[in-house]
């Protein structure tokens, strides 16, 4: 198909308007932080101000969920990069009876729909009786985020080669030596990316949160709130931008960290 | 950089560590004890009590729980309330993967097979930047486009269009009072919510077609289109198909898109989420909640059949 390496006009335009319809309405976030309209979504607005900015850095409650969701995204990031870097390291290394089960269950928090992974855990408190706190909404968001460390290791691992180890060992170093000198240094940049993913994930997972928390609100819990009954629209418009804000860094960073290699949020 | 590597098994961590390398079996054992514990105990045990609850019954006297097996929470599923609202969902799941799928196929075929470097760098973060911006703003962003002052209604008077929306509204079924409480709005939301993970693997498997097949297609005398329509389609099929899985799965258990963007007509997530909450009626949840398991299962057989797990 190289004679014909020109897309046609109909292609473009489709793939054009295709990312535009992606990516217009987070644009339209920004816009509304700045309205001076508080009771409606009035379009176009009547006119722009930053007090809402203000007024938003006021807000006890905003902070307070703020500060519970960084608390849970990372405290889940650390559990997610422990678990998911071993659970890579074991399954690159050989092969074995049941390495395709276990990527399964890796993968599964993240395939099934979250409210199949809430509503269990619910159940699960429900039957142990364990009363809802930071503990049972962290004890959620690590189980999905280990998905993300695990593919961004395991595809590291993959190209990093055995024969890399063996030299080290050859050459006298021992195993910590090894680990130490060798394997991190190559496996730190995919564990950086796969740690942002996963704070970003958690940081805004919000399905499974209602089921595991009991009244603490996490940010996303508190937009929910406020995205089923709007009470103070322009606080919402601004944490609306802020939340975007905060989880474009992430993302992009790790998008820098692994350029080349795939990344993707569950495949 | 000057590294110092001391000679084998100098220290006692050393010496510990070397028993691993001696040894890999345990070592991967080691590796791989905490996070199937994890996802062992805390995951699938908890599936397990779902799946546990959903054979359990609610006493309709007292509303507790009765912890005596019973299929009559299943049965209650086919009750025409319950069972309308599965239908619903997988309807909705069937429309929005076909609907992320014609829009998603533009995309990915330009950026795997078009674009230069450059803008198909762009095009990847211009995919990935929306899937991983966070859900509720995404929600959030739909609620301001279709309010009855937005952007929407805004382009539609400021055209004259009113009447054409006002026809589309007034469709049996799919329509309503405005689009903020229609299906169609649910239907917009969930494809825009949905389709970068339709995207993603659909390039993903159209970048591996090699060159030299579209060239010999060509070179025996296909055109243009034949070569698309016998070449490249069936190939991308499994990147579509793993596609599917995503957008299928999501919108199947998906309740605050419903909640939030729709009309008052619920939806399998929405059920979920109900009854275990205010009804406290855990083993019908439960069985609802076992549903897109199912369906899931059977999908991702009939998949793997297909070979899209190659394109994931």
């Amino acid at each position: 198909m190289h004679s014909s390496r020109r897309a046609s006009f109909a292609l473009k335009l489709s793939a054009v308007c295709g990312l535009a319809f992606l990516h217009l309405p987070i644009l339209l976030i920004f816009l509304y932080a700045f309205t001076t309209e508080d009771k409606s979504y009035q379009f176009p607005p009547p006119g722009f101000t930053l007090k809402w900015f203000e007024i938003t850095w006021n807000r006890p409650d905003v902070w307070a969920a703020l500060k519970l969701s960084l608390e849970v995204a990372t405290v889940s990031t650390i559990l997610a990069l422990i678990l998911g870097t071993l659970c890579a390291a074991a399954v690159s290394r050989a092969k074995f009876f049941g390495r395709e089960a276990i990527s399964l269950l890796v993968i599964l928090p993240i395939a099934l729909p979250g409210i199949i992974t809430g509503i269990s855990l619910r159940s699960a408190y429900n039957i142990l009786d364990i009363p809802f706190s930071t503990f049972t909404i962290i004890l959620g968001h690590a189980t999905f985020c280990v998905v993300v460390v695990y593919n961004n290791a395991i595809a590291r691992f993959r190209r990093l080669s055995g024969s890399l180890i063996e030299a080290s060992t050859d050459l006298g170093a021992s195993g910590l030596q090894t680990f130490r000198y060798v394997v991190l240094p190559n496996l730190a940049t995919a564990l950086l990316a796969g740690g942002m993913l996963a704070f970003a994930l958690s940081f805004d997972e919000v399905i499974v949160t209602t089921f595991t928390a009991g009244q603490q609100q996490t940010l996303p819990i508190w937009m929910l709130e406020e995205l089923v009954r709007p009470r103070q629209r322009p606080v919402t418009n601004v944490v609306a931008m802020v939340v975007v804000l905060v989880t474009f860094l992430p993302i992009l960073g790790a998008y820098y960290l692994t350029r080349g290699s795939v990344m993707s949020r569950s495949s | 950089m000057q590294q110092t590597i001391h000679p084998k098994g100098t220290d006692s961590g050393a010496r510990f560590a070397d028993i691993f390398w001696k040894k890999p079996g345990l070592l991967i054992f080691l590796f791989l004890l905490p996070p199937l514990l994890w996802l062992g105990v805390i995951y699938l045990g908890s599936l397990f009590t779902l799946l546990l609850h959903s054979f359990f019954s609610i006493d309709e006297f007292s509303g507790l729980i009765r912890y005596e097996f019973t299929l009559k929470t299943y049965a209650e599923l086919l009750s025409p309330a319950n069972f309308d609202v599965i239908l619903r969902t997988i309807l909705m799941a069937c429309a929005v993967t076909v609907a992320a799928a014609v829009i998603a196929f533009p995309i990915a075929y330009y950026a795997s097979r078009y674009a230069n470097p450059k803008i198909k760098a762009l095009f990847y973060l211009g995919v990935m930047l929306p899937l991983w911006s966070s859900y509720l703003v995404k929600i959030y962003a739909w609620k301001l486009i279709l309010a009855k002052q937005g952007i929407i209604n805004w382009m539609v008077e400021g055209t004259g269009a009113t009447f054409l929306l006002n026809s589309v509204l007034a469709l049996p079924v799919i329509g309503g009072n405005s689009l903020a409480v229609s299906y169609i709005g649910t239907f917009i939301v969930l494809v825009y919510v949905w389709l970068p993970f339709m995207i993603l693997p659909i390039q993903a498997a159209l970048e591996r077609i090699p060159d030299s097949l579209l060239d010999a297609s060509g070179d025996l005398g296909a055109a243009p289109q034949q070569t698309f329509k016998l070449v490249v389609l069936p190939l991308a099929l499994p990147g579509v198909i793993a596609g599917s899985i995503f957008t299928f799965s999501l919108t199947m258990g998906d309740y605050i898109v419903p909640q939030i963007i729709g009309s008052s007509r619920r939806f399998i997530g929405q059920a979920v989420y109900a009854h275990q909450g205010t009804a406290g009626n855990i083993p019908l949840a439960a069985a609802f909640a076992v549903v897109p398991i199912a369906v899931m299962v059977i999908y991702l057989y009939l998949a793997k059949k297909r070979g899209a797990f190659d394109a994931l």
